[in-house]
């Protein structure tokens, strides 16, 4: 087995800027205010992660999973540690961002193509695969703009899946689009799975990740605090599970409806 | 816990409050993905074992400018990007590019060539000599000032995936030359018809004009483009500042002009042709104007060239290489925190 991912006491700062602007500055400097602060977004993270492993990420919102996912394929860079990855990486981070509104799809589907490290001549081979994936049909030669949203997120995932990876990441990419959509996506992600590319799946799905996935990291405010087994990690994300919230079940659900 | 002891902590139970509050909401929603999310059953048989031929590296991009260049079809597609931004929803599209440098050299012409006589009446075919100039000025103009919004501009697709962020700087150079072309040819086409030959002192004049050129643009396209995904006041600088380089190069006048300063106020000339821009004018000049002029007693080459334009060429020519080298590590060092800033 090779090592495809190596994540070795990975931390990243974010800046939090409170003040902008010069005359803005000036004024929190006069009362005492804080112009900035510090804070780790991922604090000391390290994991090994085996070719053709499929890893589900999981943690509450705001726990850092799209920032160790935006580490591992390059857009970031760790403050400290190092991060070392083996082969091409593909994946959506977020669901058609770089698209760009004014050009057609089919340009669009180029220039992603070549984002994620396809050739022209790779691009040209799957062009028709993608397209058909896409089911967008003929609004391949319309400008995106005029796309509706699940059409745009088709077309990323469509691209995305067609690169020939090693690594591919998928952060949330499916929220969007609908079921039967959704479906092909897993059907696909199971294929690729299959074909031995290892899988970063971010995911609230608890059947999804166990239907998908070896082993289960969870992230907690920056800090790496579950690395292995599926069940147990899912079983720890709920660890102060109590009979309080079961009764109150009712309730929550509705906040959960506001919450969407 | 008492009731008692609640009151008497009241932050210790909120911030517990708060994290049950968080658990149970992320529960839910996780209860409601897990049933939105189909479920797949991996496929049978036994799983394939990739083998991965390459090494175990940093996938954050290390390369610079260099690597732009490896990855040419991107380089492309990126120019052509940029194209199709700039002229969406325009009738006349390109040709806005070559309008608005036209009308500029009517005005000027008029104005400089006409009105003030600025060219002192020694120097014959004053609209090549102004024509020559403007080109690369607007050249240069164009890639400051779009290189520095490029990489702010092209922030969705820095986000996106990993890629050498020099690309964006770079792609604006490309998309100048598109604007440029164009006006060289139409400016050798008026050189050849009025009468224009080459020679070897020529040629290498236009060639280590052209390479000032390059590497400044570069140096300066790059510097900016980092500094203004800090501040965005850049932007605006550089706009207020490429209006003045018209101004600051010999093209409107002859260089006797500048020279004559030297006597009394020797700084100011020495400011004025430590402008890697000027220099490059220079030069270019030589390269098209100089050849057209066939009466060259009216027109001496002490006129209209430094005495030590050779000399002054080669050393700006290291300086800006050095200045690019500069601005590839002062980019190379913010790029890490670009992400954040975007």
């Amino acid at each position: 087995m090779t090592e495809s991912i190596v994540v070795h006491n990975v931390t990243k700062d974010f800046t939090l800027q409170y003040q902008r602007g010069l005359k803005q500055m000036a004024v929190a400097r006069a009362r005492g205010l804080t112009i900035k602060e510090n804070f780790k977004a991922i604090n000391d993270v390290s994991f090994t992660v085996e070719q053709g492993e499929s890893i589900g990420l999981m943690g509450l919102n705001g726990s850092g999973k799209s920032t160790l996912l935006k580490l591992i394929n390059g857009v970031m860079q760790p403050d400290a540690g190092t991060i070392r990855t083996r082969g091409r990486i593909a994946g959506l981070i977020a669901t058609g961002a770089g698209f760009h509104p004014q050009l057609s799809g089919r340009d669009n589907l180029f220039l992603n193509g070549a984002i994620l490290g396809m050739s022209e001549k790779e691009i040209k081979s799957k062009f028709d695969s993608i397209v058909d994936f896409a089911e967008i049909g003929n609004f391949l030669d319309t400008p995106v703009s005029h796309y509706s949203s699940g059409m745009y997120a088709r077309l990323g995932f469509a691209i995305a899946i067609h690169v020939d990876a090693d690594i591919f990441l998928a952060d949330e990419v499916l929220a969007v689009g609908d079921r039967p959509f959704k479906k092909k996506c897993v059907t696909k992600m199971q294929e690729i799975r299959q074909a031995g590319t290892t899988i970063f799946y971010v995911s609230h799905a608890t059947a999804s990740v166990r239907a998908m996935c070896d082993r289960v990291l969870v992230l907690e405010s920056g800090h790496l605090n579950f690395d292995g087994d599926v069940e147990e990690g899912i079983r720890y994300l709920q660890y102060d599970d109590d009979a309080d919230d079961i009764a109150k079940k009712g309730t929550t659900d509705e906040e959960l409806g506001a919450d969407i | 816990m008492s009731k008692a002891a609640d009151r008497a902590r009241p932050d210790d139970v909120d911030e517990r409050g708060r994290r049950r509050n968080a658990a149970k909401r992320a529960r839910a929603l996780m209860e409601k993905k897990a049933n939105a999310m189909p479920v797949v059953e991996a496929p049978d048989g036994p799983r394939q074992v990739r083998v991965v031929e390459a090494e175990l590296v940093d996938p954050a991009p290390h390369g610079g400018i260099a690597e732009v260049f490896q990855q040419r079809y991107l380089l492309k597609l990126i120019v052509q990007r940029q194209l199709a931004q700039m002229y969406a929803a325009s009738v006349l599209g390109l040709l806005w590019s070559y309008i608005q440098p036209a009308m500029r050299f009517g005005v000027y012409f008029f104005v400089f060539g006409v009105v003030l006589k600025s060219h002192g009446g020694n120097t014959p075919n004053f609209a090549l000599h102004l024509f020559a100039g403007m080109v690369f000025v607007h050249y240069f103009s164009e890639t400051w000032s779009s290189g520095t919004r490029s990489v702010r501009q092209n922030r969705a697709l820095l986000l996106k995936m990993r890629m050498p962020r020099e690309i964006f700087p770079v792609a604006s150079m490309v998309t100048a030359m598109y604007h440029t072309g164009p006006q060289i040819l139409i400016l050798l086409v008026i050189c050849l018809i009025v009468g224009w030959g080459v020679s070897f002192t020529s040629i290498a004049a236009g060639l280590l004009g052209l390479a000032i050129l390059l590497t400044f643009a570069m140096a300066m396209a790059l510097f900016f483009s980092a500094l203004n995904v800090y501040y965005k006041d850049f932007q605006n600088i550089v706009a207020t500042f490429t209006q003045f380089l018209h101004f600051m190069v010999p093209m409107m006048y002859p260089y006797s002009t500048i020279a004559r300063l030297q006597d009394n106020h020797p700084w100011i000339y020495q400011l004025y042709m430590a402008n890697p821009l000027a220099e490059s004018v220079l030069l270019m000049q030589r390269f098209f104007w100089y050849p057209t002029v066939t009466d060259t007693t009216k027109a001496p080459l002490s006129d209209h060239f430094p005495p030590d334009l050779w000399e002054r060429g080669l050393i700006m020519l290291a300086i800006t290489s050095l200045m690019l080298f500069g601005a590839q590590k002062f980019f190379s060092r913010l790029e890490p925190k670009f992400p954040e800033r975007l």
